[in-house]
């Protein structure tokens, strides 16, 4: 710590803290009561959304990397294209394409108008989970391919020399021997999915971003919103950071 | 079946005006432009910046590690809407000070602006990992034989680095032409906005947002194969790795 704390870095830290102050007491942060509730309302979607996009994308992503490195050619083919559509067109233009595309295709089939389903799929947020869904399916999956043929062939012969069936061998050690590889990169793509997140206000569903948003246009207020949404997903990403370095500091390494 | 009317008939993607077709590739321009234009700044940035970390003072070593760290941790659309407001406001309270009237800031100049900034933090990190990666007997070599910090850098070390920074940076470039669709919620015409308008003139969302699509993944493959001439010739005289 205390070589952390050089005298240079005391002047920058009594100058930061300062700006705050400045910030603080300076700037327009009446409205912040009112929408406390708001606030953490979003927060709180934000972060639901983020979890569960990454965790069904990931479930997603396992049998996408999976049949890239073992499955027949045309799903490896297939697999292929979608993580290379996914990857090469921007994530906004997916979310648009699914929410006004498929929303305006719905509609106009009746044997869907009349289904149990319709009630949700005039809401915005299903097209927001899939689109997020999909995204990170596309990332991780070329990640989990990756991370699948990194692990040793010697690994998986002796699970199969030890005559466990191909699924075991693939709940036992093929597929948590890959996690473990891919761990670091996970750290990497969920901080990423955290920063996608905001585009979902696009399509209308109600996060931190789109509380902030509203924030403006009721107050006028323009910039104040704005540095506390950027302190919120400062204090988001950080919090991720830390989770994960947890988790990778659990796996045992050698040379640890 | 609803679909053909969803589709749209082809006919509106035609070039001249009751086709929408021009306005998209208008769009690409527009958006291929900015994405150039960002990855240009962000580039000149992350060169300043990664000498900076590495052979900077305390202070400046600080000051860009809080840059670096921030901006990568803070969503893309956030800091394009922030530093789009807050850039032009700052132009014109610099403006009035001199007493010249408050300008309306053009668009793709702040685009570009806007996205370079970001990229600079990015290309800061892939530069500097890239110079780390340089045998340190190198510039060494290189300072002994008494060259100045400018004939350095033209000379040995950015030559030396590149084929450590081509995969990085090329990531980059495709990150950059994906962010410009962020320019979209902004209200800046580039190909997205263009193409959810075109959507919402003819309520052919499913054919325009895919031919957006293919437009973008021609853009990336395009890009991929000029990258993979890059790289070899980058990689040329080393040994084989791949």
């Amino acid at each position: 710590m205390t070589s952390w704390l050089k005298p240079h870095r005391i002047v920058l830290l009594l100058i930061a803290a300062g700006l705050i102050a400045l910030a603080a007491t300076s700037m327009r942060w009446y409205w912040l009561p009112n929408y406390y509730g708001l606030l953490l309302a979003g927060i709180w979607k934000t972060l639901l959304i983020l979890v569960v996009t990454s965790f069904l994308g990931f479930l997603f992503a396992v049998p996408l990397g999976l049949v890239q490195v073992t499955g027949p050619k045309p799903l490896a083919m297939m697999s292929q294209g979608f993580c290379t559509i996914i990857r090469g067109t921007p994530l906004l233009l997916q979310l648009w394409l699914l929410y006004y595309g498929l929303g305006s295709l719905f509609p106009q089939i009746p044997q869907i108008r009349d289904s149990f389903l319709w009630p949700y799929l005039r809401e915005a947020w299903p097209y927001a989970v899939l689109s997020l869904t999909l995204s990170f399916a596309g990332y991780e999956g070329e990640v989990m391919r990756g991370a699948f043929a990194g692990v040793p062939y010697g690994e998986l012969e002796a699970a199969r020399a030890y005559g466990m069936k191909p699924f075991t061998v693939l709940r036992r050690i093929w597929l948590p021997r890959a996690v473990q590889r891919a761990l670091p990169t996970l750290n990497g793509e969920v901080v990423l999915q955290l920063k996608s997140t905001p585009l979902v206000a696009t399509i209308t569903v109600i996060d931190v971003y789109a509380v902030i948003s509203k924030i403006r246009q009721d107050t006028y207020v323009i910039y104040e919103p704005l540095l506390l949404l950027s302190l919120i997903y400062l204090c988001l990403t950080g919090i991720l950071v830390v989770i994960f370095r947890y988790f990778e500091n659990r796996i045992p390494t050698l040379n640890a | 079946m609803g679909a053909p009317i969803a589709m749209g008939s082809l006919e509106l993607l035609a070039f001249s005006p009751p086709g929408w077709g021009g306005v998209l590739l208008r769009g690409l321009a527009t958006s291929l432009a900015i994405a150039f234009g960002g990855y240009s700044v962000g580039l000149l940035i992350g060169i300043g910046g990664a000498f900076g970390k590495l052979y900077g003072g305390p202070v400046l070593r600080d000051l860009l590690a809080c840059y670096t760290t921030i901006v990568r941790a803070i969503p893309e659309l956030v800091l394009i809407v922030l530093l789009y407001y807050a850039g032009s406001d700052i132009v014109n309270q610099v403006l009035a000070l001199f007493g010249s009237p408050p300008i309306d800031i053009n668009g793709l100049v702040a685009g570009t602006v806007v996205i370079g900034f970001v990229q600079g933090a990015y290309s800061t990190e892939v530069l500097r990992g890239a110079i780390k990666a340089i045998a340190p007997g190198q510039i060494e070599a290189a300072r002994s034989y008494g060259m100045g910090p400018g004939l350095l850098l033209r000379r040995i070390i950015l030559p030396i680095m590149l084929p450590h920074a081509i995969p990085g940076l090329s990531n980059l470039w495709l990150i950059a032409t994906k962010d410009t669709a962020l320019l979209a919620v902004i209200g800046f015409m580039e190909l997205t906005l263009a193409t959810r308008q075109a959507g919402g003139a003819t309520k052919a969302y499913f054919l325009f947002f895919c031919s957006a699509g293919i437009l973008y993944l021609m853009v990336t493959l395009l890009s991929n194969v000029c990258i993979r001439r890059i790289e070899r010739h980058a990689y040329r005289g080393m040994p084989d790795v791949g």
